[in-house]
Protein backbone atom coordinates (compact mmCIF):
# COMPACT_ATOMS: atom_id res chain seq x y z
CA UNK A 1 0.00 0.00 0.00
CA UNK A 2 1.90 3.01 -0.96
CA UNK A 3 1.59 6.46 0.99
CA UNK A 4 -0.22 9.45 0.81
CA UNK A 5 1.47 12.99 0.77
CA UNK A 6 0.53 14.76 3.98
CA UNK A 7 2.19 18.31 3.81
CA UNK A 8 3.58 19.74 7.13
CA UNK A 9 6.41 19.44 9.70
CA UNK A 10 6.23 16.03 11.08
CA UNK A 11 8.75 15.17 14.24
CA UNK A 12 11.58 13.64 13.58
CA UNK A 13 11.32 10.69 15.65
CA UNK A 14 8.51 9.48 14.22
CA UNK A 15 10.53 8.58 10.84
CA UNK A 16 14.11 8.52 12.00
CA UNK A 17 14.22 7.02 15.41
CA UNK A 18 14.09 3.50 15.50
CA UNK A 19 16.16 1.88 18.59
CA UNK A 20 14.63 -1.99 17.43
CA UNK A 21 17.02 -1.08 13.97
CA UNK A 22 19.60 -3.86 14.01
CA UNK A 23 22.80 -2.43 11.92
CA UNK A 24 23.95 -3.94 9.52
CA UNK A 25 27.60 -5.49 8.61
CA UNK A 26 27.34 -3.11 5.18
CA UNK A 27 26.19 0.23 7.37
CA UNK A 28 28.24 3.14 8.47
CA UNK A 29 27.80 3.85 12.45
CA UNK A 30 28.15 7.22 13.95
CA UNK A 31 28.74 7.93 17.37
CA UNK A 32 27.89 11.85 18.09
CA UNK A 33 28.10 13.50 21.62
CA UNK A 34 24.94 15.85 21.54
CA UNK A 35 24.15 18.64 23.61
CA UNK A 36 20.48 19.42 22.96
CA UNK A 37 18.83 22.48 23.50
CA UNK A 38 17.12 22.60 26.91
CA UNK A 39 13.71 20.90 26.55
CA UNK A 40 14.02 18.69 23.32
CA UNK A 41 13.37 15.21 24.26
CA UNK A 42 16.99 12.93 23.52
CA UNK A 43 14.92 10.28 21.10
CA UNK A 44 14.02 13.87 18.99
CA UNK A 45 17.41 15.41 19.02
CA UNK A 46 19.17 11.98 17.83
CA UNK A 47 16.71 11.49 15.15
CA UNK A 48 16.91 15.20 13.76
CA UNK A 49 20.76 14.46 13.67
CA UNK A 50 20.44 11.32 11.89
CA UNK A 51 17.90 13.32 9.63
CA UNK A 52 19.69 16.03 9.09
CA UNK A 53 23.09 14.29 8.35
CA UNK A 54 21.40 12.08 5.55
CA UNK A 55 17.71 12.75 4.04
CA UNK A 56 15.66 14.73 6.08
CA UNK A 57 14.65 18.57 5.32
CA UNK A 58 12.55 21.21 7.64
CA UNK A 59 9.50 19.63 5.95
CA UNK A 60 7.88 16.94 4.44
CA UNK A 61 7.65 17.11 0.48
CA UNK A 62 6.38 15.41 -2.26
CA UNK A 63 9.14 14.25 -3.81
CA UNK A 64 10.16 12.13 -0.86
CA UNK A 65 7.45 9.78 -2.41
CA UNK A 66 9.68 9.22 -5.26
CA UNK A 67 11.83 7.34 -3.55
CA UNK A 68 12.30 4.95 -0.86
CA UNK A 69 13.16 6.86 1.91
CA UNK A 70 12.99 4.09 4.62
CA UNK A 71 15.91 2.67 2.83
CA UNK A 72 17.80 5.98 2.33
CA UNK A 73 17.19 7.11 5.81
CA UNK A 74 19.77 7.53 8.55
CA UNK A 75 18.15 5.60 11.93
CA UNK A 76 19.39 6.45 15.24
CA UNK A 77 19.36 3.45 16.92
CA UNK A 78 20.45 3.67 20.21
CA UNK A 79 21.49 6.37 23.22
CA UNK A 80 23.65 6.76 25.89
CA UNK A 81 24.79 8.96 28.84
CA UNK A 82 27.94 10.22 28.81
CA UNK A 83 29.55 9.41 31.47
CA UNK A 84 30.36 12.24 33.88
CA UNK A 85 27.37 14.82 32.34
CA UNK A 86 24.10 15.53 32.60
CA UNK A 87 23.47 17.45 29.76
CA UNK A 88 25.47 15.72 27.09
CA UNK A 89 24.05 11.66 25.75
CA UNK A 90 25.42 9.71 22.68
CA UNK A 91 23.49 9.32 19.87
CA UNK A 92 24.44 6.48 17.76
CA UNK A 93 23.11 6.66 14.36
CA UNK A 94 23.39 4.27 11.44
CA UNK A 95 23.43 5.43 7.51
CA UNK A 96 23.29 2.70 4.54
CA UNK A 97 26.20 2.46 2.28
CA UNK A 98 25.09 3.95 -0.84
CA UNK A 99 24.55 7.01 1.11
CA UNK A 100 28.77 7.69 0.28
CA UNK A 101 30.46 7.91 -2.98
CA UNK A 102 32.80 5.14 -3.43
CA UNK A 103 36.23 6.28 -2.45
CA UNK A 104 35.67 9.42 -1.19
CA UNK A 105 36.26 10.80 2.45
CA UNK A 106 35.00 14.19 1.19
CA UNK A 107 31.30 12.63 0.84
CA UNK A 108 31.66 10.93 3.68
CA UNK A 109 32.55 14.10 5.57
CA UNK A 110 30.21 16.26 4.08
CA UNK A 111 27.20 14.26 4.86
CA UNK A 112 28.62 13.45 8.30
CA UNK A 113 29.57 16.61 9.78
CA UNK A 114 27.74 18.70 7.21
CA UNK A 115 24.94 21.13 7.73
CA UNK A 116 24.26 19.11 11.06
CA UNK A 117 26.45 20.63 13.09
CA UNK A 118 24.51 23.92 12.43
CA UNK A 119 21.05 22.62 13.78
CA UNK A 120 19.02 24.72 16.02
CA UNK A 121 17.81 22.20 18.13
CA UNK A 122 21.31 21.50 19.56
CA UNK A 123 23.89 23.54 21.50
CA UNK A 124 26.99 21.66 20.26
CA UNK A 125 27.35 18.39 18.49
CA UNK A 126 30.93 16.08 18.45
CA UNK A 127 31.38 13.08 15.93
CA UNK A 128 32.84 11.10 18.32
CA UNK A 129 33.63 7.83 16.24
CA UNK A 130 32.43 6.23 13.04
CA UNK A 131 32.91 2.88 11.66
CA UNK A 132 33.43 2.20 8.30
CA UNK A 133 32.07 -1.05 6.92
CA UNK A 134 34.71 -3.14 5.00
CA UNK A 135 32.80 -3.19 1.99
CA UNK A 136 33.20 0.89 1.60
CA UNK A 137 37.20 0.51 3.03
CA UNK A 138 37.98 -1.77 0.07
CA UNK A 139 37.22 1.43 -2.36
CA UNK A 140 39.59 3.36 -0.93
CA UNK A 141 42.94 3.57 -1.75
CA UNK A 142 44.70 4.28 1.33
CA UNK A 143 48.07 4.62 2.25
CA UNK A 144 50.13 4.75 -0.98
CA UNK A 145 52.51 2.11 0.44
CA UNK A 146 52.26 2.00 3.93
CA UNK A 147 54.71 0.52 7.36
CA UNK A 148 55.77 -2.71 5.99
CA UNK A 149 56.56 -0.95 2.21
CA UNK A 150 58.17 2.00 3.47
CA UNK A 151 60.64 0.22 5.79
CA UNK A 152 61.89 -1.99 2.78
CA UNK A 153 62.35 1.20 0.92
CA UNK A 154 64.11 2.84 3.48
CA UNK A 155 65.86 -0.37 4.52
CA UNK A 156 65.03 0.37 8.98
CA UNK A 157 64.11 -2.17 10.91
CA UNK A 158 63.67 -3.38 14.07
CA UNK A 159 63.29 0.16 15.84
CA UNK A 160 61.62 3.30 15.70
CA UNK A 161 62.36 6.12 12.87
CA UNK A 162 63.62 9.48 13.57
CA UNK A 163 62.99 12.94 12.31
CA UNK A 164 63.44 16.50 12.92
CA UNK A 165 62.08 19.21 11.72
CA UNK A 166 64.36 22.07 10.55
CA UNK A 167 63.82 25.20 12.37
CA UNK A 168 63.37 28.32 12.41
CA UNK A 169 59.78 27.64 10.84
CA UNK A 170 60.22 30.63 8.57
CA UNK A 171 62.91 32.97 7.13
CA UNK A 172 66.14 30.64 6.14
CA UNK A 173 67.07 31.12 2.59
CA UNK A 174 67.16 27.90 0.61
CA UNK A 175 71.21 27.07 0.89
CA UNK A 176 71.04 27.29 4.94
CA UNK A 177 68.22 25.35 4.67
CA UNK A 178 69.79 22.66 3.02
CA UNK A 179 72.64 22.83 5.61
CA UNK A 180 70.19 22.70 8.55
CA UNK A 181 69.11 19.18 6.43
CA UNK A 182 72.36 17.60 5.61
CA UNK A 183 73.80 18.35 8.95
CA UNK A 184 70.88 16.42 10.88
CA UNK A 185 70.93 13.40 8.57
CA UNK A 186 74.45 13.16 8.75
CA UNK A 187 74.20 12.36 12.38
CA UNK A 188 72.09 9.67 12.41
CA UNK A 189 68.66 11.05 11.64
CA UNK A 190 66.47 8.59 9.33
CA UNK A 191 64.38 12.08 7.84
CA UNK A 192 64.82 15.58 7.89
CA UNK A 193 60.94 17.40 7.71
CA UNK A 194 59.76 20.91 5.99
CA UNK A 195 57.58 23.09 8.89
CA UNK A 196 54.05 23.20 7.59
CA UNK A 197 54.11 26.49 6.65
CA UNK A 198 57.07 26.56 4.47
CA UNK A 199 55.22 26.30 1.23
CA UNK A 200 57.17 28.69 -1.44
CA UNK A 201 57.69 32.11 0.18
CA UNK A 202 59.55 34.95 -1.05
CA UNK A 203 62.26 34.14 1.22
CA UNK A 204 62.80 30.17 -0.05
CA UNK A 205 61.39 29.29 -3.32
CA UNK A 206 60.34 26.01 -3.25
CA UNK A 207 62.43 24.54 -6.17
CA UNK A 208 65.40 25.93 -4.60
CA UNK A 209 64.68 24.23 -1.37
CA UNK A 210 63.75 21.05 -2.58
CA UNK A 211 67.36 21.20 -5.16
CA UNK A 212 69.43 22.64 -1.75
CA UNK A 213 68.29 19.49 0.21
CA UNK A 214 68.30 17.04 -2.11
CA UNK A 215 72.23 17.33 -2.51
CA UNK A 216 71.77 17.33 1.41
CA UNK A 217 70.44 13.72 1.60
CA UNK A 218 72.75 12.90 -1.22
CA UNK A 219 75.52 13.64 0.93
CA UNK A 220 74.65 11.88 3.70
CA UNK A 221 73.60 8.96 2.53
CA UNK A 222 77.32 8.62 0.79
CA UNK A 223 78.43 10.07 4.21
CA UNK A 224 76.48 7.72 6.96
CA UNK A 225 75.64 4.17 4.18
CA UNK A 226 72.27 4.96 5.43
CA UNK A 227 68.66 5.54 3.73
CA UNK A 228 67.99 9.01 4.25
CA UNK A 229 64.79 10.88 3.61
CA UNK A 230 63.88 14.78 3.96
CA UNK A 231 59.68 15.22 3.80
CA UNK A 232 59.45 18.45 1.01
CA UNK A 233 56.06 20.13 1.62
CA UNK A 234 54.59 19.96 -1.41
CA UNK A 235 51.44 22.17 0.07
CA UNK A 236 50.25 24.63 -2.81
CA UNK A 237 48.15 27.05 -3.56
CA UNK A 238 46.49 25.06 -5.96
CA UNK A 239 46.01 21.09 -6.83
CA UNK A 240 48.06 21.97 -10.46
CA UNK A 241 50.76 23.13 -8.44
CA UNK A 242 51.16 20.48 -5.70
CA UNK A 243 51.40 17.93 -8.37
CA UNK A 244 53.74 19.96 -10.11
CA UNK A 245 56.13 20.82 -6.90
CA UNK A 246 55.11 16.57 -6.60
CA UNK A 247 56.31 15.60 -9.94
CA UNK A 248 59.73 17.92 -9.82
CA UNK A 249 61.05 16.36 -5.89
CA UNK A 250 60.32 12.66 -7.86
CA UNK A 251 62.26 14.34 -10.68
CA UNK A 252 65.34 15.07 -8.68
CA UNK A 253 64.97 11.83 -7.01
CA UNK A 254 63.65 12.49 -3.53
CA UNK A 255 61.81 9.32 -1.11
CA UNK A 256 59.61 11.29 0.19
CA UNK A 257 57.13 14.36 -0.11
CA UNK A 258 54.66 16.64 2.29
CA UNK A 259 50.90 17.71 2.42
CA UNK A 260 49.26 19.20 4.82
CA UNK A 261 45.69 17.26 4.60
CA UNK A 262 43.30 19.63 6.60
CA UNK A 263 44.69 23.07 5.11
CA UNK A 264 44.86 21.77 1.78
CA UNK A 265 41.75 19.62 1.88
CA UNK A 266 40.63 15.95 1.25
CA UNK A 267 40.19 16.19 -2.33
CA UNK A 268 43.45 17.19 -2.66
CA UNK A 269 44.42 14.69 -0.37
CA UNK A 270 43.53 11.95 -1.96
CA UNK A 271 44.61 13.15 -5.49
CA UNK A 272 48.23 13.00 -3.72
CA UNK A 273 47.88 9.60 -2.40
CA UNK A 274 47.19 8.04 -5.67
CA UNK A 275 49.88 10.24 -7.47
CA UNK A 276 52.31 8.90 -4.41
CA UNK A 277 51.52 5.52 -4.89
CA UNK A 278 52.04 5.67 -8.89
CA UNK A 279 55.47 7.54 -8.64
CA UNK A 280 56.67 5.55 -5.45
CA UNK A 281 56.49 8.49 -3.30
CA UNK A 282 56.00 8.35 0.33
CA UNK A 283 53.70 10.24 1.19
CA UNK A 284 54.14 12.13 5.27
CA UNK A 285 50.96 14.02 6.20
CA UNK A 286 50.99 17.03 8.75
CA UNK A 287 47.85 18.06 10.20
CA UNK A 288 48.13 21.62 10.73
CA UNK A 289 44.47 23.35 11.64
CA UNK A 290 43.29 19.72 13.67
CA UNK A 291 43.12 21.05 16.82
CA UNK A 292 40.82 23.63 15.94
CA UNK A 293 38.23 20.70 14.95
CA UNK A 294 39.29 18.55 18.42
CA UNK A 295 39.94 19.88 20.67
CA UNK A 296 36.88 21.07 22.10
CA UNK A 297 35.10 17.88 23.62
CA UNK A 298 32.05 19.06 23.06
CA UNK A 299 31.86 20.15 19.43
CA UNK A 300 33.75 19.28 16.29
CA UNK A 301 35.50 15.98 15.13
CA UNK A 302 37.17 13.60 17.53
CA UNK A 303 41.05 13.31 16.05
CA UNK A 304 40.16 9.65 15.73
CA UNK A 305 37.75 10.24 13.08
CA UNK A 306 40.40 12.33 11.49
CA UNK A 307 42.97 10.07 11.56
CA UNK A 308 40.75 7.11 10.18
CA UNK A 309 40.05 9.77 7.38
CA UNK A 310 42.91 9.75 6.56
CA UNK A 311 44.08 6.37 6.28
CA UNK A 312 41.50 6.18 3.99
CA UNK A 313 42.08 8.89 1.84
CA UNK A 314 45.98 8.35 1.84
CA UNK A 315 49.27 9.02 3.90
CA UNK A 316 52.16 7.20 5.22
CA UNK A 317 52.80 8.91 8.38
CA UNK A 318 50.63 11.04 10.26
CA UNK A 319 51.14 13.26 13.00
CA UNK A 320 49.61 11.67 15.96
CA UNK A 321 50.58 13.61 19.60
CA UNK A 322 53.76 13.01 21.81
CA UNK A 323 51.30 12.11 25.19
CA UNK A 324 54.74 13.76 26.54
CA UNK A 325 55.48 16.50 24.22
CA UNK A 326 54.35 20.25 24.23
CA UNK A 327 50.51 19.49 22.51
CA UNK A 328 47.92 18.01 23.67
CA UNK A 329 47.09 14.09 23.83
CA UNK A 330 45.28 12.19 26.32
CA UNK A 331 47.55 8.82 26.79
CA UNK A 332 45.23 6.17 26.37
CA UNK A 333 43.06 7.82 23.59
CA UNK A 334 46.12 8.53 22.02
CA UNK A 335 46.59 5.08 22.27
CA UNK A 336 43.67 4.82 20.21
CA UNK A 337 44.56 6.74 17.34
CA UNK A 338 47.30 4.91 16.86
CA UNK A 339 45.40 1.93 16.58
CA UNK A 340 43.64 3.16 13.98
CA UNK A 341 46.04 4.35 12.14
CA UNK A 342 48.20 1.13 12.13
CA UNK A 343 46.75 -2.04 12.95
CA UNK A 344 43.91 -4.56 10.32
CA UNK A 345 41.62 -4.74 12.63
CA UNK A 346 40.55 -2.74 15.88
CA UNK A 347 38.01 -3.44 18.42
CA UNK A 348 35.65 -1.21 20.78
CA UNK A 349 37.34 0.03 23.87
CA UNK A 350 35.44 2.85 25.40
CA UNK A 351 38.61 3.39 27.61
CA UNK A 352 40.32 4.28 24.58
CA UNK A 353 36.94 6.01 23.26
CA UNK A 354 36.65 3.75 20.34
CA UNK A 355 33.29 2.80 20.01
CA UNK A 356 32.92 0.32 17.42
CA UNK A 357 34.74 -2.66 15.90
CA UNK A 358 36.85 -1.38 12.60
CA UNK A 359 37.92 -3.70 9.97
CA UNK A 360 40.63 -2.25 7.48
CA UNK A 361 41.35 -5.53 5.99
CA UNK A 362 44.43 -5.47 4.17
CA UNK A 363 44.82 -1.53 3.58
CA UNK A 364 48.07 -0.73 5.04
CA UNK A 365 49.10 1.16 8.28
CA UNK A 366 50.05 4.57 8.54
CA UNK A 367 53.41 5.72 10.96
CA UNK A 368 52.15 7.37 13.46
CA UNK A 369 54.80 10.43 13.86
CA UNK A 370 55.52 11.69 17.55
CA UNK A 371 56.39 15.46 17.34
CA UNK A 372 56.76 18.38 19.13
CA UNK A 373 58.64 19.63 22.41
CA UNK A 374 60.47 15.92 22.64
CA UNK A 375 64.15 15.43 23.67
CA UNK A 376 66.24 12.48 24.36
CA UNK A 377 64.80 12.59 28.43
CA UNK A 378 61.61 11.41 26.47
CA UNK A 379 62.93 8.44 24.42
CA UNK A 380 62.36 6.00 26.61
CA UNK A 381 58.99 6.70 27.23
CA UNK A 382 58.42 7.37 23.82
CA UNK A 383 59.97 3.69 22.60
CA UNK A 384 57.96 2.63 25.22
CA UNK A 385 54.33 4.18 24.02
CA UNK A 386 54.42 3.70 20.35
CA UNK A 387 56.79 0.89 19.59
CA UNK A 388 58.78 0.36 16.31
CA UNK A 389 56.15 1.21 14.28
CA UNK A 390 56.64 5.16 14.71
CA UNK A 391 58.51 7.81 13.48
CA UNK A 392 60.14 9.91 16.77
CA UNK A 393 60.83 13.75 15.30
CA UNK A 394 63.25 15.70 17.60
CA UNK A 395 63.09 19.49 16.21
CA UNK A 396 64.42 21.88 19.17
CA UNK A 397 65.66 18.72 20.37
CA UNK A 398 68.10 18.08 17.76
CA UNK A 399 68.69 21.65 16.61
CA UNK A 400 69.20 22.66 20.07
CA UNK A 401 72.38 21.15 21.03
CA UNK A 402 74.85 23.07 22.54
CA UNK A 403 77.21 21.40 19.19
CA UNK A 404 74.96 21.77 16.24
CA UNK A 405 73.27 19.44 14.63
CA UNK A 406 75.02 16.80 13.57
CA UNK A 407 75.88 16.39 17.09
CA UNK A 408 72.06 16.71 18.50
CA UNK A 409 71.60 13.63 16.15
CA UNK A 410 73.74 11.45 17.01
CA UNK A 411 72.55 12.11 20.93
CA UNK A 412 69.20 10.76 19.88
CA UNK A 413 70.01 8.47 17.40
CA UNK A 414 72.40 6.87 20.22
CA UNK A 415 69.46 7.26 22.95
CA UNK A 416 67.24 5.63 20.87
CA UNK A 417 69.13 2.45 19.90
CA UNK A 418 70.18 2.09 23.70
CA UNK A 419 66.23 2.43 24.57
CA UNK A 420 65.11 -0.36 21.61
CA UNK A 421 68.39 -2.64 23.06
CA UNK A 422 67.11 -2.38 26.27
CA UNK A 423 63.60 -3.18 25.74
CA UNK A 424 64.56 -5.92 23.39
CA UNK A 425 66.37 -7.21 26.84
CA UNK A 426 63.23 -7.27 28.78
CA UNK A 427 63.88 -3.97 30.79
CA UNK A 428 60.56 -1.55 31.44
CA UNK A 429 61.87 1.22 30.02
CA UNK A 430 59.51 3.84 31.75
CA UNK A 431 61.44 2.51 35.40
CA UNK A 432 65.04 2.48 34.08
CA UNK A 433 65.06 4.92 31.64
CA UNK A 434 67.29 6.89 32.99
CA UNK A 435 70.28 4.41 33.92
CA UNK A 436 69.77 3.36 30.32
CA UNK A 437 70.18 6.62 28.86
CA UNK A 438 72.95 7.02 31.13
CA UNK A 439 75.09 4.05 30.28
CA UNK A 440 74.94 5.04 26.84
CA UNK A 441 76.09 8.54 27.63
CA UNK A 442 79.28 7.31 28.54
CA UNK A 443 79.82 6.26 24.89
CA UNK A 444 78.56 9.30 23.66
CA UNK A 445 79.65 12.75 24.56
CA UNK A 446 77.08 13.81 22.34
CA UNK A 447 73.88 12.60 24.10
CA UNK A 448 75.74 13.73 27.87
CA UNK A 449 75.78 16.75 26.74
CA UNK A 450 71.80 16.55 25.68
CA UNK A 451 71.47 14.96 28.53
CA UNK A 452 72.80 17.94 30.76
CA UNK A 453 70.82 20.88 28.26
CA UNK A 454 67.58 19.39 28.78
CA UNK A 455 67.16 17.85 32.11
CA UNK A 456 65.13 20.06 33.53
CA UNK A 457 62.90 20.66 31.07
CA UNK A 458 58.81 19.17 31.36
CA UNK A 459 55.68 19.61 30.15
CA UNK A 460 52.88 19.15 32.45
CA UNK A 461 49.96 21.08 31.81
CA UNK A 462 46.59 18.71 31.72
CA UNK A 463 45.24 17.76 28.78
CA UNK A 464 41.61 19.80 28.11
CA UNK A 465 39.88 16.61 25.86
CA UNK A 466 39.73 13.66 28.06
CA UNK A 467 38.16 10.78 27.71
CA UNK A 468 34.47 11.05 28.99
CA UNK A 469 34.81 9.10 32.45
CA UNK A 470 32.01 9.18 35.32
CA UNK A 471 32.54 11.88 37.91
CA UNK A 472 30.09 11.12 40.58
CA UNK B 1 78.65 21.77 30.33
CA UNK B 2 81.78 20.38 28.19
CA UNK B 3 83.86 21.80 25.44
CA UNK B 4 82.62 22.09 21.86
CA UNK B 5 83.71 19.20 19.85
CA UNK B 6 83.92 18.62 16.08
CA UNK B 7 81.72 15.65 14.65
CA UNK B 8 84.12 13.77 13.21
CA UNK B 9 82.52 12.39 9.98
CA UNK B 10 83.29 12.30 6.75
CA UNK B 11 82.68 10.85 2.61
CA UNK B 12 87.26 10.03 2.68
CA UNK B 13 86.96 8.23 6.20
CA UNK B 14 85.04 4.49 5.85
CA UNK B 15 84.64 4.36 9.29
CA UNK B 16 82.14 7.13 9.01
CA UNK B 17 79.70 4.70 7.94
CA UNK B 18 77.00 2.96 9.68
CA UNK B 19 74.48 0.08 8.91
CA UNK B 20 71.42 1.23 10.73
CA UNK B 21 70.13 -0.03 13.42
CA UNK B 22 72.14 -0.01 16.68
CA UNK B 23 75.54 0.76 14.65
CA UNK B 24 75.76 3.95 16.69
CA UNK B 25 76.09 1.96 19.74
CA UNK B 26 79.57 0.18 20.61
CA UNK B 27 79.64 -3.26 19.47
CA UNK B 28 77.69 -5.73 21.33
CA UNK B 29 79.59 -8.29 23.57
CA UNK B 30 78.57 -11.79 22.91
CA UNK B 31 76.69 -11.75 26.01
CA UNK B 32 74.67 -8.79 24.29
CA UNK B 33 74.24 -10.15 20.84
CA UNK B 34 72.48 -13.66 22.62
CA UNK B 35 69.98 -11.82 24.46
CA UNK B 36 68.78 -10.23 20.92
CA UNK B 37 68.93 -13.60 19.39
CA UNK B 38 66.94 -14.49 22.12
CA UNK B 39 64.47 -11.65 21.98
CA UNK B 40 64.02 -12.77 18.08
CA UNK B 41 62.68 -16.17 18.95
CA UNK B 42 60.52 -14.60 21.63
CA UNK B 43 58.87 -12.46 19.06
CA UNK B 44 58.47 -15.94 17.29
CA UNK B 45 60.54 -14.36 13.85
CA UNK B 46 62.60 -16.70 11.58
CA UNK B 47 66.00 -15.86 12.17
CA UNK B 48 68.24 -15.16 9.14
CA UNK B 49 71.94 -14.20 8.72
CA UNK B 50 73.41 -12.37 5.69
CA UNK B 51 76.41 -10.76 4.87
CA UNK B 52 78.45 -8.15 2.86
CA UNK B 53 81.86 -6.41 2.18
CA UNK B 54 81.18 -3.38 4.08
CA UNK B 55 81.64 -0.85 0.82
CA UNK B 56 78.38 -3.13 -0.71
CA UNK B 57 76.53 -2.53 2.76
CA UNK B 58 74.17 0.29 1.14
CA UNK B 59 73.11 -2.23 -1.02
CA UNK B 60 69.64 -4.13 -0.57
CA UNK B 61 70.47 -7.62 -0.80
CA UNK B 62 73.67 -8.75 0.89
CA UNK B 63 74.74 -12.55 0.56
CA UNK B 64 72.61 -15.02 2.56
CA UNK B 65 73.82 -17.36 4.80
CA UNK B 66 72.35 -20.90 3.80
CA UNK B 67 68.70 -19.98 4.06
CA UNK B 68 66.73 -18.44 6.88
CA UNK B 69 65.87 -20.71 10.22
CA UNK B 70 62.74 -21.26 9.68
CA UNK B 71 60.95 -22.49 13.17
CA UNK B 72 64.85 -22.75 14.68
CA UNK B 73 64.24 -21.31 18.33
CA UNK B 74 67.82 -22.75 19.75
CA UNK B 75 69.52 -19.89 20.51
CA UNK B 76 72.86 -21.39 20.65
CA UNK B 77 72.59 -22.83 16.96
CA UNK B 78 71.54 -19.75 15.77
CA UNK B 79 74.53 -18.18 17.34
CA UNK B 80 76.76 -21.11 15.89
CA UNK B 81 75.90 -19.78 12.69
CA UNK B 82 76.33 -16.85 12.52
CA UNK B 83 80.02 -17.23 14.10
CA UNK B 84 80.53 -20.29 11.04
CA UNK B 85 79.40 -17.38 8.84
CA UNK B 86 81.68 -14.89 10.17
CA UNK B 87 84.29 -17.38 10.15
CA UNK B 88 84.24 -17.79 6.32
CA UNK B 89 84.43 -13.96 5.70
CA UNK B 90 86.09 -12.28 8.47
CA UNK B 91 86.20 -8.60 7.01
CA UNK B 92 82.55 -8.75 6.03
CA UNK B 93 79.58 -7.18 7.91
CA UNK B 94 77.28 -9.96 9.40
CA UNK B 95 73.48 -9.43 10.46
CA UNK B 96 71.12 -11.00 12.20
CA UNK B 97 67.61 -10.62 11.00
CA UNK B 98 64.52 -11.47 12.46
CA UNK B 99 61.48 -12.66 9.49
CA UNK B 100 58.26 -11.67 10.66
CA UNK B 101 56.53 -14.25 7.77
CA UNK B 102 52.56 -12.49 9.20
CA UNK B 103 53.75 -8.76 8.61
CA UNK B 104 55.96 -9.77 5.23
CA UNK B 105 58.85 -7.92 6.65
CA UNK B 106 61.71 -7.88 8.77
CA UNK B 107 61.18 -7.54 11.86
CA UNK B 108 64.59 -6.67 13.03
CA UNK B 109 67.96 -6.60 11.68
CA UNK B 110 71.39 -6.07 13.41
CA UNK B 111 75.36 -5.87 11.94
CA UNK B 112 76.16 -8.68 14.64
CA UNK B 113 79.94 -8.90 13.53
CA UNK B 114 81.21 -5.66 11.93
CA UNK B 115 83.60 -5.43 8.95
CA UNK B 116 87.05 -4.43 8.57
CA UNK B 117 85.89 -0.81 7.87
CA UNK B 118 89.40 0.82 6.84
Amino acid sequence: MAKKYSAGVKEYRETYWMPEYTPKDTDFLACFKVTPQPGVPREEVAAAVAAESSTGTWTTVWTDLLTDLDYYKGRAYAIEDVPGSDEEFYAFIAYPIDLFEEGSVVNILTSLVGNVFGFKALRALRLEDVRVPIAYVMTCGGPPHGIQVERDKMNKYGRPMLGCTIKPKLGLSAKNYGRAVYEVLRGGLDFAKDDENVNSQPFMRWRDRFLFVMEGIKKAEAETGERKGSYLNVTAPTPEEMFKRAEFAKEIGAPIIMHDYLTAGFTANTGLAEWCRDNGMLLHIHRAMHAVIDRNPHHGIHFRVLAKMLRLSGGDHLHSGTVVGKLEGDREATLGWIDIMRDSYIEEDRNRGIFFDQDFGAMPGVFPVASGGIHVWHMPALVSIFGDDSVLQFGGGTLGHPWGNAAGAAANRVALEACVEARNQGRVLEKEGKEILQAAAKHSPELKVAMETWKEIKFEFDTVDKIDKAHK
Amino acid sequence: MSEMQDYKSSLSDPRSRKFETFSYLPEMTDDQVRKQVQYIVDQGWNPAIEHTEPENAMSDYWYMWKLPMFGEDDVDAILKEAEACHKAHPDNHVRLIGYDNYAQSQGTSMVIYRGKMD
